[in-house]
């Protein structure tokens, strides 16, 4: 390993954290903290004068960010839910029966990996079943979609966990249900934070579909808020409350991220690349 | 994903269960298919159902200003054709689609081998590189749009005065260069796994044959690094065809609908209340994809196992 590599790696890799992160989170952080009269203008200076609580309070009663955090948590959480539970259920049997129409299941259920979502006759579907602007609607929709990224990665995780661990607990009679809930979910759990992680992402953030599904209104989630909040802006030059906005929606993605970190990366690693 | 669609098929025969009388296979008594049904009901209710819709609808005169759904044959697909939409909304996807995985996968690759190996050091600055992937496309879009407006940070910081997304040629590659960075952090964690799965004796017998940082890369990491690789273009390019928060967030489709892309056609005409037009745009996605996903992920199988 020559010299210039063993130092120019490190101050290369601080150089572009700090360009490539650092500015647009400093920008976004500087700016939420900003008065409106200083946040026309988005520029990377220190504020002048500091108010950041006006601005998260303004966010908050503007914005509509409680009633957009209870509205996202009642739509995300029950689908990473179902699509956690049901994906594993399915998993488990595409990785361990053997057969063409087994195959053939399985290859339809991942095919939403790479099959766009079609968003137009979903609403009409929704609308003949009565579940157009509401959550158990949204909540549908969003597990159909991500069932796919959980099977894929589960199917691949099972099928390396080796059968003799269920065929000992058989032979001490446990049922089917026993064996799954007692046996195959607790060695499930790497690639489950991996994908609570995964489906939390592209739920919290999604606005394309919740924009379809949900509309603006009562139930709108916090991206459409945010949304919301920004396209008023055309008018408001509220860059301030925007970021402030950002601040409080990505801080929850972030906690979760902190929390489940490690398992991620060993999940990814199993189950996406072998 | 693609490794295993094929592979699944290449699985030998299930295991001959004796066709016996009162006695059912054992795989149904040890893994019971009513496991897979909520999963397959869901998936087949609220992703297959749409999708088939999706082929009936588009030749329909269903909107918002008809209180009835009547056939009405090619009208939209000709309408959308005539008005140049089709073909920009094709084109413009395309080249998001290409722009965007090149970036994602070139920034990712790059930061995979920078911070390859396990310190504290390198551990950290993933999680610095992984955090614009936590942050919501809307956001990220917003973010860049403060970056790079006329009146924005990157302009008064360069002293310089240029419309970054305000122009028909060059806008679409910044909006694909902010999908990269946004996405760069996952890309990144891929390749860091696939690199870790390269064994440790085979980079030193290259070390020992004499070969260089650059020939044991060309030679030795990047074919070992293919599954990733496929893993990675794949995902990138059919994800980012269904792109939308940050192209509406910076661009809203201008300068010019220069930058408009399927998702944002559908997401205007929807809420015109052109509910058939909309779904024929739809419809036109979903061939798309499937006309670039099928020869994407044979070809790139095909790939990994000549390498």
């Amino acid at each position: 390993m020559t010299a210039t590599w063993r130092y120019g790696r490190p101050a290369l890799v601080v150089l572009l954290a700090a360009l490539a992160v650092g500015v647009p989170l400093w920008l976004v952080a500087v700016t939420s903290a900003k008065p409106q009269a200083e946040a026309i203008k988005p520029n990377l200076d220190l504020p002048r004068h500091w108010q950041p609580g006006g601005n998260y309070a303004d966010a908050v009663s503007q914005g509509e960010m409680l009633r957009g955090f209870l509205n996202s948590l009642l739509v995300v959480v029950p689908s990473v839910i179902l699509v956690l539970i049901l994906g594993a259920g399915a998993a488990w049997v595409f990785a361990r029966r053997k057969s063409k129409l087994v195959s053939a299941a399985y290859a339809l259920c991942i095919s939403g990996l790479l099959l766009p979502p079609a968003v137009i006759t979903i609403v009409m579907e929704l609308r003949q079943l009565g579940l157009a602007n509401t959550r158990p609607g949204m909540i549908a929709v969003y597990t159909g979609m991500y069932l796919s990224t959980s099977i894929f990665f589960m199917t691949g995780f099972i099928r390396a966990i080796p059968l003799e661990l269920e065929e000992a607990a058989r032979i001490d009679g446990a049922s089917p249900q026993r064996i799954f809930w007692r046996i195959v979910l607790p060695l499930l759990r790497p690639v489950i934070a991996t994908a609570t992680i995964m489906v939390m992402l592209y739920a919290w953030s999604d606005i394309f579909y919740a924009f379809f599904v949900l509309g603006g209104g009562e139930r709108a989630t916090l991206p459409l808020n945010l949304y919301q909040v920004a396209s008023a802006q055309l008018y408001l030059n509220n860059w301030h409350l925007v970021f402030a906005y950002v601040v409080v929606m990505s801080l929850p993605m972030v906690a979760v991220f902190l929390v489940g970190q490690r398992k991620i990366v060993s999940g990814i690693t199993s189950g996406a690349v072998k | 994903m693609a490794d295993t669609v094929v592979r699944t098929r290449k699985q030998p025969p299930a295991r001959s269960t004796p066709k016996g009388v009162g006695r059912l296979p054992r795989a149904a008594v040890h893994h019971p298919w009513w496991f897979a049904l909520p999963a397959v009901v869901v998936f087949a209710g609220f992703f297959l159902l749409p999708n088939l819709l999706n082929f009936y609808y588009p030749f329909t005169n269903w909107s918002s200003y008809h209180a009835d759904i009547a056939f009405t044959g090619l009208d939209n697909f000709r309408t959308i054709a005539d008005d140049g939409s089709l073909l920009r909304a094709i084109r413009t996807t395309l080249l998001y689609a290409l722009l965007a995985a090149l970036f994602q996968n070139g920034f990712g690759l790059v930061l995979a081998l920078l911070l390859e190996d396990d310190s504290r050091f390198n551990r950290f600055f993933r999680a610095v590189f992984f955090l614009p992937v936590l942050i919501s496309a809307l956001a990220t879009g917003y973010v860049f749009r403060a970056l790079l407006d006329q009146d924005g940070a990157v302009n008064s910081v360069l002293g310089t005065d240029i419309p970054w997304l305000g122009s028909t040629t060059w806008t679409l590659v910044v909006v694909t260069l902010i999908h990269g960075w946004k996405w760069m952090g996952l890309a990144m964690l891929i390749y860091l796994a696939g690199l870790k799965g390269i064994p440790g004796d085979m980079l030193e017998a290259a070390r020992m044959d004499g070969a260089g940082p650059w020939r044991t890369f060309w030679s030795v990491r990047w074919p070992m690094l293919a599954p990733a690789v496929t893993f990675n273009v794949t995902t990138a390019l059919i994800g980012s065809m269904n792109t939308f928060d940050i192209v509406q967030a910076t661009t809203a489709g201008g300068p010019a609908a220069s930058t408009e892309v399927f998702n944002i056609y559908m997401f205007r005409i929807f809420g015109q209340g052109l509910y058939a037009q909309a779904s024929a745009m739809s419809l036109i996605l979903f061939l798309v994809v499937v006309a670039v996903a099928i020869p994407l992920v044979v070809g790139l199988r095909r790939r990994e196992q000549t390498l």
